[in-house]
């Protein structure tokens, strides 16, 4: 069994005057690890390499990069599923400033969230148990509150790298839909108007390269199509 | 080291996950100063990997649920050496923090009367242990803890809390009379240190269960806060009590729910017999997960392990069928399949005990404030210093935690360490300032690391420290066993004091937190081992050969570890809560 | 809420429901243009002037040209602050593109009317 030719993105801002791949050979020893698994065998060669990673398991979202050109959770990939010809290329999130090797700055993802009010608003005074929901009305939250903002869908979408201060992105409008769907949120008319402009939704061009990689099996486009409805209802 | 740079906050939240995040909420409501420190964005936090829910006595699922009852199997479930104020606050004050939650938006699963989803755990009861099985764990699907974090961390920037996010928190800082007064900490973007000035320092760092070879936790679990307590030598309580989760998927670790059991999910040997109606004939596989987890141990031991080498056994969920598995256990599908390669609608999933949660921690009050112990046995709070979550120990999880606690004591306590602080600032909180020496010993840590020229490798010594703790103080321990642990772990404290950072690089340097970490899981280690070989007696999740029953006449009693001294102390267990009366130890059966 | 003063419409919905209206008046004036030729295989000048001449035509056709001008107004907004981040340049192209459009629209009118 030869050993797993795997390239990485190495930049370090105070030694490289550049970004360059670096090679690496990794005996898995035959097994189907996962990529978080190989990276931890490469940071055992070189302790210097520097990535995110948390909880290991696909929910706390902090590995998300690219896989042999696709972006996804490293601790939930196995290497059968990207590896071709016995290599793997492992680059950071395209479209976001690299601090270091593969950990890219969040910042205009995380900014992008903030900017769509991602927390209940309900301007009624709170009973003394909870707010009734209906099963129904809870199924409405299902396939959207489950995002884990690990960016993987919002750094392959080219509308966010064109503009990414201006568009919102497919995980910023997955969560907007979230809490426009809420029967609890009573902010709806307000939420609305904050997004009618020519970019912060209708930047999207239904690629639809969000729902192809992301790792919780959501799908950003389609509620983009629910918000783009909403306006439309509320305007005319 | 004046030329430290200092940030000055009224409160210093070290620790993003759910308590921390609700602490930081209750203190940015009112309008303080407050910060969070967190070495990852505050959503990457373990609490984020809670599946199943929090267990509290809302009184859904059955209109006359009583959170008396709640806390009675929290103490029997503690095998009786959790603090009954403390049972007795969380478990009353527990529906207030959960309907709040809600008010805030967590996602809850409903009945069709439009109220929170509970479902069965185990070591619930009703009426006392005497009413049969109850359902009391409120749940989001399986992605509780997730749900819950993420709502928590939406409604600090609601409320405009300040985020030091991917900052790493060092050492505490002492004043000259032994306040705790900041901490020093490091931006891990640019490799940055600061002293962070402080009236209230809170740890809200979670578990450590990395000091395990398997563990469910996630790999940021290294008790940073129980690590920085003990350094500046302050006591640690409980620190035998690690709980073993029956069902980690054999292998990789990770976690599946006892959820799947409440929902009717059960364990077979390779016989395919339903081995639990054996151990706990009543309770059967929703007894407390100290008895399943030695239960499923007693079945490999004895040969009835499943696989080619009998070392595990399986969940079998099957009979759940696709739908209550699609609404109720999603993400239990996904991970089975992701790491068992298993569809747990067709085949059962393998597992195994999997180390899962620390019961001790910080000894603290039920306002979060820290605690010591003087020599006359006499308790005394640490000024300016909290602790709330799982890096706390209250106690209200005792000898074992039942499922479904660990996030109600997130937000019971972040919120009541919160309110406490709120109140102490009010009235004006004046500690020393700390003194150029005072910092310098702080940042001695830090120094030596940046200083190391050649040593050992960390992530080896990791492995090395992880490796002695499951073969000497896993599920079952003895004497023998643990006494070359301890001796192993002394060695290993003198080759990690020798160790080597080759990267000295600032900019997001990865390696120099990992070997910062691995101080912290030398520290947790060792009180661990030193507290298991000292407890002469079987409770709850501390279990030995040598030892088998428990020992109501020496050890009713809270371990409290010095690390000054390495002493184990013994320090009184609370029985005296305020509005019920004493549940006095019984013997604990399921 | 991005503000722009360049777009068509200053908000997202009524630039994306015109586009979408535009796109359709497009859709049924190229789909009866074809259908004309194909019915009249042997089409000379008469015929097609005929065919102008008539002023549900006429109208009908400059529906279709300011939608186009319209339509070609939102697309080539959209692709130009997608791509060209410099707003000297950006400004530069979008004042090109407009009189572009207004050209056509007016030769268009001219041609329609003016004879």
């Amino acid at each position: 069994m030869s050993n797993l030719q795997v390239s990485v993105y190495r930049y370090n801002p105070e030694t490289d005057s550049a970004p360059y791949m670096q090679e690496f050979q990794v005996d898995t020893k035959g097994r189907d690890v996962m990529v978080l698994d190989v990276l931890h065998m490469m940071k055992e060669q070189d302790s210097g390499l520097a990535f995110r990673r948390s909880c290991r398991e696909g929910v706390c979202g902090s590995d998300g990069m690219n896989m042999n050109g696709k972006n996804g959770l490293a601790c939930i990939t196995p290497l059968s599923d990207v590896v071709k010809n016995n290599k793997l290329t492992l680059r950071p999130l395209p479209g976001l400033p690299v601090i270091r090797d593969m950990v890219v700055d969040m910042g205009l993802f995380y900014k992008q969230y903030e900017r769509i009010q991602p927390y209940l608003q309900n301007d009624t005074p709170p009973p003394a148990i909870e707010r009734l929901q209906s099963p129904e009305e809870r199924d409405k939250l299902d396939g959207l509150y489950e995002c884990i903002l690990c960016a993987c869908c919002s750094t392959s979408c080219p509308s966010f790298w064109w503009n990414p201060e201006k568009f919102v992105g497919p995980a910023g409008l997955l969560q907007s839909y979230r809490f426009l769907a809420d029967s609890r949120d009573t902010a709806t008319s307000e939420r609305l108007s904050n997004l009618e402009d020519p970019f912060s939704v209708f930047r999207c061009r239904g690629i639809m390269n969000c729902v192809a990689v992301c790792p919780k099996g959501l799908n950003p486009t389609r509620a983009i199509g629910k918000i783009r409805e909403m306006l439309l209802a509320d305007a005319t | 080291m004046s030329n430290l740079r200092s940030l000055t906050f009224d409160a210093i939240i070290i620790g993003g996950g759910g308590s921390g995040l609700r602490a930081a909420l209750e203190l940015a409501k009112s309008g303080k100063k407050t910060a969070v420190l967190s070495k990852v964005f505050p959503t990457r936090s373990h609490t984020v990997s809670a599946q199943g829910g929090i267990t509290c006595a809302i009184a859904s699922d059955d209109p006359n649920d009583d959170w008396r009852w709640h806390m009675y199997d929290t103490v029997k479930g503690g095998d009786y050496i959790a603090d009954q104020d403390a049972a007795e606050y969380m478990c009353s004050e527990g529906p207030k923090a959960v309907f709040e939650l809600e008010h805030m938006g967590l996602p809850f699963s409903r009945l069709d009367n439009g109220r929170i989803y509970q479902r069965p755990f185990g070591g619930q009861s009703k009426n006392f242990g005497e009413g049969g099985q109850a359902a009391r764990t409120c749940a989001a699907a399986d992605r509780t803890g997730h749900a819950l974090l993420h709502t928590l961390y939406q409604n600090n920037l609601k409320n405009n809390t300040v985020f030091l996010n991917e900052w790493y928190a060092v050492d505490l800082v002492k004043n000259a009379s032994g306040d705790v007064v900041g901490c020093i900490a490091m931006c891990i973007e640019t490799g940055e240190v600061v002293h962070v000035k402080s009236k209230a320092t809170v740890l809200a760092t979670g578990g450590a269960g990395r000091i395990y070879a398997s563990t469910t936790n996630a790999l940021i679990n290294t008790g940073d806060g129980i690590g920085m307590a003990l350094r500046a030598g302050f006591p640690m309580q409980d620190m035998e009590m690690w709980q073993f989760h029956p069902t980690g998927i054999y292998g990789a670790g990770t976690l599946v729910t006892e959820g799947c059991r409440g929902e009717g999910g059960y364990l077979i040997n390779k016989d395919g017999e339903r081995f639990m109606e054996r151990y706990a004939p009543n309770a059967k596989d929703l007894a407390g997960r100290d008895v399943v987890a030695r239960s499923m141990v007693m079945e490999i031991l004895e040969g009835r392990g499943c696989g080619e080498k009998g070392d595990h056994v399986f969940l079998k969920l099957d009979h759940l069928g696709e739908e209550v598995l699609g609404k109720r256990l999603p993400g239990i599908v996904e991970l089975s399949k992701t790491f068992a390669h298993v569809d747990p609608a067709k085949d059962p999933i393998p597992v195994v005990p999997t180390c899962h949660y620390m019961m001790g921690g910080i000894p603290t009050n039920i306002h979060g404030q820290a605690i010591t112990m003087d020599e006359s046995g006499n308790d005394h709070i640490v000024n300016g210093l909290f602790a709330c979550g799982e890096a706390a120990c209250v106690s209200v999880h005792g000898a074992n935690r039942l499922g479904g606690n660990s996030l109600l004591d997130l937000v019971v306590f972040g919120r009541a360490a919160g309110m406490f602080i709120e109140g102490a600032l009010n009235e004006g909180i004046e500690y020393l300032d700390a003194s150029e020496s005072d910092i310098e010993s702080a940042m001695k840590r830090i120094t030596r690391w940046n200083e190391s020229e050649g040593g050992e490798s960390i992530p080896e010594l990791k492995a090395e420290l992880q490796e002695i703790m499951q073969t000497s103080f896993g599920v079952f321990r003895e004497e023998k066993n643990m006494l070359e642990g301890v001796d192993k772990l002394a060695l290993l404290r003198e080759r990690i004091a020798n160790a080597h950072l080759p990267d000295k690089s600032n900019a997001f340097n990865t390696a120099r937190v990992e070997a910062l970490e691995l101080d912290n899981l030398m520290e947790v280690a060792e009180a661990t081992a030193i507290a298991a070989l000292e407890r002469k007696e079987s409770r709850g999740a501390h279990s030995r050969y040598d030892y088998p029953d428990r020992d109501d006449v020496n050890w009713l009693k809270h371990s409290l570890f010095f690390p000054a001294t390495k002493e184990l102390k013994k320090r009184d267990v609370n029985f005296k809560p305020k509005t019920v009366d004493t549940f006095e130890p019984k013997v604990r059966t399921y | 809420m991005v503000t722009n003063i360049t777009s068509f419409g200053r908000s997202g919905l009524s630039d994306w429901l015109m586009q979408r209206v535009s796109a359709v008046i497009l859709a049924l004036y190229t789909v009866f243009i074809v259908a004309f030729l194909l019915f009249n295989p042997n089409l000379d000048y008469y015929t097609w002037s005929g065919l102008f001449s008539q002023t549900w035509m006429r109208i009908f056709s400059l529906l279709a040209f300011v939608a186009l001008a319209a339509h070609a107004w939102i697309g080539l907004w959209t692709v130009t602050t997608d791509y060209l981040k410099s707003t000297r340049l950006r400004v530069g192209v979008q004042a090109v593109i407009i009189l572009g459009i207004f050209v056509y629209l007016v030769w268009g009118i001219q041609i329609l009317w003016g004879a």
